[in-house]
């Protein structure tokens, strides 16, 4: 047959296709299960480290177990008591984009030393991709205790800044209610002046502002139990003044 | 295409003609320090050592499959349309290759990111396949890409060495600048610090030139007239 004819170029080409996707999709498949164990592994390392628990990928498995209590979902504040999936398994990329009242989203309880700390997964908008973090709160469900940041692409030096421990850090001890009005975290350009701001990445306008609003649009949904929760530890909610010196007193 | 090749009495297998395949792309016939080939991914991933290491790796396996599988398939490959041909056994491979990345060495494959799949726009891939792959025996081609790969790999090993000891102090994540010698602002001690340039692009282009430089220094043939 001559190899330079028509019917044969597509001959050629049809078997082709047909035996490099067979094999693309061999390959694909038998390599899943060890790619998503990675990927879980890896979601574990983010959610350990919002409570400054620092450990290798390896090791994340036995630690999370070894942290983490319970694995909560929530719906509009409220404890939803048959999920129909586990708290882990939620895919919070596709959570985020439904109405807050409709959104069932995971909230993590972890035990440090008798110490219970609540940690909410966020995920969000940046300049070039999604952003993604988690915040964990103290049990008065109001205090900041720890925070992760990561990013799929945002540029380096500016708005990947956000995933180190200068920006991140900030967070410890802010907080995200004002007496008992959820007024979340902003992240600000100048300096902070406040128990709820926190100072952004100059060069990374977009990002900072994604981060902020990824935090107030995650944290929504949560309020209401938090505060359910926290009512139980804390007296009576201190206004913002008293709180501000206790921190400086610090 | 092939009859005359076929007709050559047969050489053995690593014969003086089919070593000089695999030696002389790690110098005279380089794909990086003379040809120019592969250059975006050569300073992009050699800050450290190992993303780098991992990246040869993958080219070197890449470039001596695709030319292996296309010297197999050269006589049955319709001419018009071998170029697609060939870059979809290249994607093909290197979608195979990010896949394995992707499930055992999870973190290199992170630092990597989209430079494992640009390996398929890698000029050498291209250039070996339809010079060299097209036109020779599987066993030679093969050579030809495992020569090729590994001298890609060298000069990125060798510019991620020289970036790591320099840029971090670290040599495949390990400190190997003493930690004493870092001058500390507070008390005064140490002299050195490390150079934030090296973990600059830039500076990947400079060490590339360097290179060159060395190495045409020294083989006076490389010249150009």
């Amino acid at each position: 047959m001559d190899i330079n004819s028509n019917k044969y170029t597509y001959l050629f080409s049809i078997v082709m296709v047909v035996i490099v996707a067979a094999m693309l999709s061999y390959a694909a498949i038998s390599l899943k299960p060890a790619q998503d164990a990675n990927i879980e592994l890896e979601k574990k390392q983010e959610i350990l480290s919002s409570i400054n628990v620092v450990v290798q990928r390896d090791a994340a498995g036995p630690a999370f177990d070894q942290y983490i209590k319970q694995s909560l979902v929530i719906r509009n504040g409220k404890i939803v008591e048959n999920p129909t999936q586990p708290a882990f398994n939620i895919d919070l990329a596709a959570a985020v984009s439904q109405p807050l009242e409709t959104r069932e989203v995971p909230l993590y309880v972890a035990n440090i030393d008798g110490k219970e700390f609540y940690i909410i997964p966020m995920r969000g908008k940046g300049l070039w991709g999604p952003v993604w973090g988690n915040l964990s709160l103290e049990k008065d469900g109001n205090t900041v205790f720890g925070a992760s940041f990561g990013h799929k692409s945002e540029t380096p030096g500016l708005g990947a800044e956000i995933s180190t421990a200068l920006f991140s850090g900030q967070f410890v001890g802010k907080k995200i209610l004002n007496g008992s009005n959820f007024v979340s975290i902003s992240v600000v350009k100048s300096k902070t002046s406040s128990e709820h701001e926190v100072q952004g990445i100059s060069g990374g306008t977009i990002t900072s502002v994604g981060v902020q609003s990824m935090i107030q649009d995650c944290l929504a949904p949560y309020i209401e139990y938090l505060k359910t929760v926290g009512s139980t530890v804390a007296p009576a909610p201190v206004s913002a003044d008293t709180l501000t010196a206790e921190v400086s007193s610090l | 295409m092939s009859s005359n090749e076929q007709s050559k009495p047969k050489s053995g297998l690593f014969s003086k003609e089919n070593r000089k395949l695999l030696a002389d792309p790690f110098n005279m016939q380089n794909p990086v320090t003379v040809q120019v080939l592969g250059i975006c991914s050569s300073l992009a991933i050699t800050v450290k050592l190992q993303p780098a290491i991992v990246m040869g790796v993958s080219v070197l396996v890449v470039t001596a499959f695709s030319n292996l599988i296309t010297s197999l398939l050269r006589n049955l490959i319709p001419n018009r349309i071998r170029i697609i041909v060939q870059l979809v056994v290249v994607a093909a491979l290197v979608i195979v290759v990010d896949q394995i990345l992707k499930a055992y060495v999870y973190d290199v494959s992170k630092q990597l990111s989209v430079f494992v799949g640009l390996i398929i726009t890698n000029c050498i891939l291209m250039g070996r396949i339809e010079a060299f792959a097209l036109g020779n025996t599987p066993w030679k081609s093969f050579l030809d890409g495992i020569g090729n790969g590994a001298g890609y790999a060298v000069v990125l090993i060798v510019i991620a060495f020289i970036r790591e000891l320099l840029g971090s102090g670290q040599l495949y994540g390990y400190q190997v600048v003493p930690a004493d010698w870092y001058l500390n602002p507070e008390t005064g001690t140490g002299f050195y610090s490390n150079n934030g340039m090296m973990l600059l692009p830039p500076m990947a282009l400079i060490v590339v030139a360097i290179i060159i430089w060395v190495q045409r220094s020294k083989f006076k043939d490389l010249i150009e007239k």
